[in-house]
């Protein structure tokens, strides 16, 4: 571990005896990453912001919040209303759940698109869908917590949906709610996971940096790093671009927090949770609707919930699942245009996931179901064997700089 | 090969607003999946610059005072928020002191003091039950969030208290309820609340049922939202600020990046 390139003498110490800084210059400023990243790979380090945003924001919320149900509601409302700038925070949060699952499902489709989840990163990919299934744990619990009618009846569909598994369902579900129906007991203990799941989502969020450090980055072309000649490091070049794409991204969260708060939630949560009166619709946050969609069109009720959990679950296996070694769809002209059909049967699944479960909505939310499914555990594995794959470039520098060799960006910046 | 990477990379930021394009527009067709639609009315209040209309929240409070209060609480709200509609000190006192609440004094005895401008809105009944025992078992909602509350509030809110009308002749009012078009179901608990001239306003407008149900509607958008003002002004601020710093990262990362993409 060189010690010299600190001039810094309490830093050249500490360093010394505990390579913090040694650590955070190699994985933050020399880093080297592929030079050809377009603005898809922007989605990974604005989910991270987001992550801090909602930890730092509802650390503050909890201050002013209280846990019960007499009182949830008013005290959601005197944040909205009497704490100085209570209103901005809320909002912030409450907007920044959507956002951050925008900037996640982006990353993934990311993923899926440049063959990210191929050998040798597997396990950053299976890393990932446990961060999006914590994230998605995390958020139902918030959505709880301000106790209006969409927080309790939702948590009353999502919470039942185990019972429908055999013999101890009825158990698990009472010990879920720690009662006889959704009560006190089980906002206490929403919002006590919902404190502490984040915590656990940045250990994870550590692990899938380490894991992600390990090969670096993948790239829209999809091969590997051959040399220096391929990578520039991180600082400035990404830290540049990433600061970029974090304006961009706080233009339109900024414009969704101060002038459209309410827009991506939904009325009936501004009414006052009420045991007696079902809502007419009751419909999760926009983020679950694909999942919701798949749940209600399995006319079973056991098997729509295995399949909205088996939906999660071929994320887990994907990397087995795909048989193709060549990662990017820029050289899988076949599959390129199925990723493309699974985007748009994932939106059509949020569409129907938001539609009254009746007539042409059902028959449409189980074909793009059985679709779902036919493109994870069949056009996965079996694409490749009949999938003709454009030649590969024998290096990232190549196809950009033409074939002509050049000093690497990292000796560029030694000189300056 | 750089003219068919940029173009990829065009193709890119497109598909990223297309994909941003059709999340909104999905929620925006099952936000319209409402089978009513409601007159859309111009408030002063909406847009990204809408500010309220002072005078008409303050004739919106009479109405609220000298019809909707009879029934509906505003328990969120209390006198001294009022401040923000432009009354002064000594009018919220007045205004406060009209209303009664219940104190225990220091013999431990429940005795009736008169409002405070820190009290919150005094409700018309005790609770719930009082409420739905005093009105044929139909609930009269607090309108502090009604405008939050209901999709497409303000409008829903003018629709609803003016679109009493007779009922067509094959419809069967029961007991204690009236027809309303614009109502979910057509039949509503609420009596037809606004008449011509119901309130007399001081300021000389004339108190038509449309002129009180926009009014009424005003402020009940502000009892929603009293942050509004300060919210869309800081937003505009801070929009600025965003767009100056999109602009000089941009710039600065073309330039940071201009001898890598020389090469």
């Amino acid at each position: 571990m060189s010690n010299t390139k600190f001039k810094n003498p309490v830093v050249k110490w500490i360093d010394h005896r505990l390579p913090v800084f040694s650590f955070m210059d190699h994985e933050l400023n020399h880093y080297p990453t592929p030079k050809n990243l377009n603005y898809f790979w922007n989605f990974g380090s604005l989910a991270g912001f987001a992550l801090v945003t909602m930890i730092v924001t509802g650390i503050v919320l909890s201050m002013n919040y209280t846990a019960h149900v007499d009182y949830a509601f008013d005290s959601v409302e005197r944040i909205m209303r009497d704490v100085n700038h209570g209103w901005l925070i809320r909002y912030i949060h409450m907007n920044g759940a959507s956002f951050f699952f925008i900037v996640v499902y982006i990353h993934i489709f990311r993923g899926l698109y440049y063959g990210s989840y191929k050998a040798p990163r597997e396990l950053l990919w299976i890393l990932g869908v446990l961060i999006l299934l914590l994230m998605m744990a995390t958020a139902f619990m918030g959505y709880v917590l301000p106790w209006g009618q969409m927080s309790f009846w939702g948590a009353t569909v999502i919470t039942n949906l185990f019972s429908a598994l055999p013999l101890v369902g009825e158990s698990i579900v009472t010990w879920l709610w720690g009662g006889f129906s959704v009560d006190n007991s089980t906002l206490n203990r929403f919002f006590s996971l919902h404190f502490v799941l984040p915590f656990v989502i940045v250990g994870v969020v550590i692990l899938h940096l380490v894991a992600l450090h390990r090969f670096g980055s993948n790239n829209p072309i999809g091969i590997d790093i051959k040399g220096t000649q391929d990578t520039v490091p991180f600082s400035p070049y990404y830290t540049i671009k990433d600061l970029f794409g974090l304006s961009v991204f706080l233009s339109f969260f900024a414009a969704a927090v101060f002038f459209f708060p309410n827009f991506m939630g939904h009325p009936d949560n501004y009414i006052e949770a009420n045991p007696m009166v079902t809502p007419a619709h009751i419909v999760p946050e926009w983020y679950f609707l694909p999942f919701y969609a798949i749940l209600r069109a399995i006319p079973d009720k056991l098997g729509g919930v295995l399949f909205m959990f088996g939906a999660i679950a071929v994320l887990f296996v994907l990397p087995w699942l795909d048989r193709s070694s060549v990662r990017s769809s820029q050289f899988r002209p076949v599959y390129k245009i199925f990723f493309w059909i699974l985007l748009l049967d994932c939106i059509l699944l949020g569409y129907l996931g938001a539609m009254p479960a009746e007539g042409i909505y059902v028959i449409l939310s189980r074909v793009a179901t059985a679709y779902y499914f036919f493109h994870f555990l069949i056009l996965f594995p079996l694409l490749p064997y009949i999938e003709k794959t454009k030649p590969l470039p024998i290096s990232i520098s190549e196809p950009i700089l033409g074939g002509g060799s050049t000093a690497s960006a990292f000796a560029m910046r030694e000189k300056k | 090969m750089t003219n068919a990477s940029s173009n990829f990379f065009y193709n890119n930021i497109l598909n990223f607003f297309l994909i941003f394009l059709i999340i909104l527009l999905s929620k925006v067709s099952f936000a319209a999946g409402e089978k009513i639609s409601y007159p859309q009315l111009n408030w002063s209040f909406s847009g990204i610059f809408g500010t309220f209309d002072r005078a008409s929240q303050q004739r919106g409070l009479q109405v609220y005072k000298e019809v909707c209060s009879g029934c509906h609480g505003m328990r969120l709200l209390a006198y001294r928020n009022l401040k923000a509609i432009g009354y002064n000190e000594d009018e919220i006192k007045a205004f406060a002191s009209e209303n009664s609440v219940n104190t225990i004094n220091d013999d431990g005895e429940v005795v009736e003091r008169s409002a405070r401008p820190s009290d919150k809105f005094v409700s018309p009944y005790p609770n719930d039950k009082a409420a739905r025992a005093a009105n044929g078992g139909a609930y009269p909602p607090d309108l502090s969030l009604i405008v939050k509350a209901r999709p497409d509030g303000a409008n829903y809110l003018h629709a609803l208290l003016t679109g009493y009308i007779d009922a067509p002749t094959d419809q069967k009012i029961p007991d204690g309820m009236y027809y309303n078009k614009y109502y979910a179901g057509n039949l509503i608990g609420m009596p037809q609340p606004l008449y011509e001239d119901g309130v007399e306003y001081a300021d000389g407008t004339k108190a038509t049922p449309e002129q009180m149900a926009k009014d009424v509607t005003a402020f009940l958008a502000w009892a929603s939202e009293p942050e509004m003002e300060d919210r869309k002004r800081l937003g505009v601020s801070v929009m600025l600020f965003l767009l100056l710093l999109t602009a000089l990262s941009y710039f600065a990362m073309k330039q940071i990046w201009a001898p890598i993409k020389e090469q």
